[in-house]
């Protein structure tokens, strides 16, 4: 195509990864409370906004940004617990269709509780003076902030592969995907390890939230149309599957990010497009368990 | 206590009470339009309920069905400027037609994965729909959809007036039910409920689940796309918002509100959730808390929906 250089199509190609990083955490959490609790959370989206406006919220009591990234996810984390502990937790076992409606309720209360406390039009969130502008990465200039969202997921991918293959809680957690009533008889309290993993799936859901209001402003919708996406990313990756969650959440990014450079009105059509064939091809998703899906 | 043979009378003339409380509905309500708003979005729940209280499977992609209705009947009166029975007859077959495309990939998955696919391929039909402006107004909606008067063997009737229009709607959502009523009692109607209590068994029995599953989903809509074109005749307009799946969590919500086990459960759980809505939205604009909070409250404390604890409490 004409005035396609390669610069600008590996420069888009940047600016996919950043988006693809948000998707990355989202179908993360996503996969996590899936893989481990059979929850698909549809609130999901809710706790993703709620993570932008906690962030809003703490930016206004003197807390700096890097302080919120740390703080935003401990803080939904906890409503998350709470959530889990008080709400999700009596339908265990009563069918896999009923968290989903739960969660699909508790959206609608958080929505309406976010517009009740900061108004129904959105609110800008200014980018960290640190990250303001561009850097050379070498085929020119590429936002700071997209490559700060780039490297803060991999961080936190890092962590938690820690987490989960070197620690002791992890390979709990690891067990009780497995097993849990093997867990169970091994004197081990499922309950709080689902909890905390709950928790660590709404938080990751929060981190989501801020990394994406600079670039997008933060408004009480805004999880709506992201969780439709953040599905596609963990059907196509494979319900389930961290590694899958990863890949195809990078890839998706990079899809919606070069069909913007081709035909910026087909951008939000290729994502299910990419979905649809997937599905076509391999219903199980890239990782997910053959079997599963059908 | 109701004695129990008023009960089984009740049954054995449900035709017959259905009818007359569907000609002396409007005159309970506060005003005509919520009437109607309910017979309509009773009937999108209805269309939904067929696959998830009769089949077992969760969508989260009806809105799509329910505005390809919509826009199709739009469409048809307002680009080819078709007479007001082709566009409802549109309506249904636009329905039928999304379903059979979202279907066709949708029934490879199962379970919750169905409706996340659902989910994920209905906001596609909602982005195509708001590019393709042409033809369906993208942001604004399609506008025009005007219908004054209805011809009909010979006759013509005033769609203006709100009790009218509202007998004609009744008209056609109680043909609706029939049918449906009909078809769920055919062995078809057998057939899926076999599918949703064991599927194993039914695939050894010699049905062909995927064919049913996909069965299904076309019939369910072909009712939701006659929702849908009713609603654009009612409104004279089709708003984008039809699309977009928070009208799919809508229908989930009301069909379970109401009890999607039963068959009135869905048309109940409709009227419960819109004077609802209309209630609190008088005191507060915040309507959607109370709303959310009384769908979580129905799905943690009454999983079997208002109307189906009515029918468990009358069989105890």
């Amino acid at each position: 195509m004409e005035g396609l250089s390669l610069d600008l199509v590996v420069l888009q190609l940047f600016t996919g990864l950043a988006l693809g990083a948000i998707y990355v955490l989202l179908a993360l959490g996503m996969s996590l409370l899936f893989g481990m609790l059979t929850v698909v959370n549809f609130a999901h989206g809710a706790f993703y906004m709620l993570g932008a406006y906690v962030g809003i919220m703490l930016l206004g009591v003197g807390f700096n940004f890097w302080l919120c990234l740390l703080f935003v996810p401990l803080v939904v984390g906890s409503v998350g617990l709470l959530c889990e502990r008080f709400l999700i937790r009596r339908l265990y076992g009563r069918g896999i269709d009923y968290p989903l409606l739960l969660t699909f309720g508790l959206s609608y209360i958080m929505v309406e509780c976010v517009r009740i406390v900061f108004g129904t039009t959105g609110l800008q969130f200014d980018t960290p003076d640190a990250l303001v502008g561009a850097t050379d990465i070498g085929i020119g200039y590429f936002p700071t902030y997209r490559l700060f969202v780039i490297a803060v997921t991999f961080v936190v991918l890092g962590l938690l592969w820690l987490f989960l293959e070197r620690t002791p809680y992890g390979l709990i957690i690891r067990a009780g995907a497995r097993d849990p009533q093997i867990v169970r008889i091994l004197g081990i309290d499922v309950a709080r390890v689902w909890l905390v993993v709950f928790g660590i799936g709404t938080g990751l859901a929060a981190l989501a939230g801020l990394l994406a209001a600079p670039l997008q402003g933060a408004s009480p919708e805004m999880g709506n149309s992201i969780l439709a996406e953040a599905f596609v990313v963990t059907v196509v990756g494979g319900m389930g599957s961290l590694v899958g969650a990863v890949i195809a959440g990078l890839l998706v990014g990079v899809v919606v990010a070069m069909t913007s450079l081709l035909a910026p009105e087909m951008a939000q059509v290729s994502i299910f497009a990419l979905m649809a064939v997937v599905l076509l091809i391999r219903p199980q998703g890239f990782f997910g368990r053959a079997g599963l899906m059908s | 206590m109701l004695p129990p043979n008023f009960v089984a009378t009740c049954k054995r003339h449900r035709v017959v009470l259905s009818i007359a409380f569907l000609i002396v509905f409007p005159l309970l309500m506060p005003f005509k339009a919520i009437a109607v708003n309910i017979l309509i979005y009773g009937l999108f729940a209805l269309g939904f309920n067929l696959m998830f209280g009769t089949l077992g499977l969760l969508s989260f992609g009806h809105a799509a069905l329910f505005g390809a209705g919509a826009y199709a009947c739009g469409i048809a009166i307002v680009h080819f400027g078709a007479p007001w029975w082709a566009g409802i007859l549109g309506g249904t077959l636009g329905g039928m037609a999304i379903a059979a495309l979202i279907g066709a990939l949708a029934i490879r998955t199962r379970g919750i994965y169905f409706a996340m696919v659902t989910l994920a391929l209905s906001q596609c039909v909602y982005f195509l729909a708001y590019q393709a402006t042409a033809w369906t107004g993208g942001e604004n909606g399609l506008r025009g959809v005007e219908l004054s008067r209805i011809a009909a063997f010979g006759h013509s009737i005033n769609f203006v007036d709100p009790l009218t229009r509202y007998y004609v709607v009744a008209f056609f959502v109680a043909l609706a039910l029939f049918i449906l009523s009909r078809i769920l009692a055919s062995p078809f109607g057998a057939v899926l409920e076999a599918v949703r209590e064991n599927e194993a068994r039914a695939r050894a029995c010699g049905y062909d689940v995927r064919a049913t599953r996909f069965m299904a989903f076309v019939i369910s809509g072909g009712f939701c796309g006659l929702a849908g074109a009713l609603q654009a005749l009612h409104l004279s307009i089709v708003p984008i918002e039809t699309l977009y799946y928070q009208t799919s969590g809508l229908v989930v919500m009301m069909a379970l509100l109401g009890g999607m086990g039963t068959f009135f459960g869905p048309f109940v759980g409709a009227g419960v959730f819109l004077l609802l809505e209309n209630l609190v939205s008088l005191w507060t604009v915040h309507w959607q808390l109370f709303v959310g909070a009384a769908f979580v409250a129905c799905v943690l404390f009454f999983p079997r929906g208002i109307w189906g604890t009515l029918l468990m409490g009358r069989a105890k």
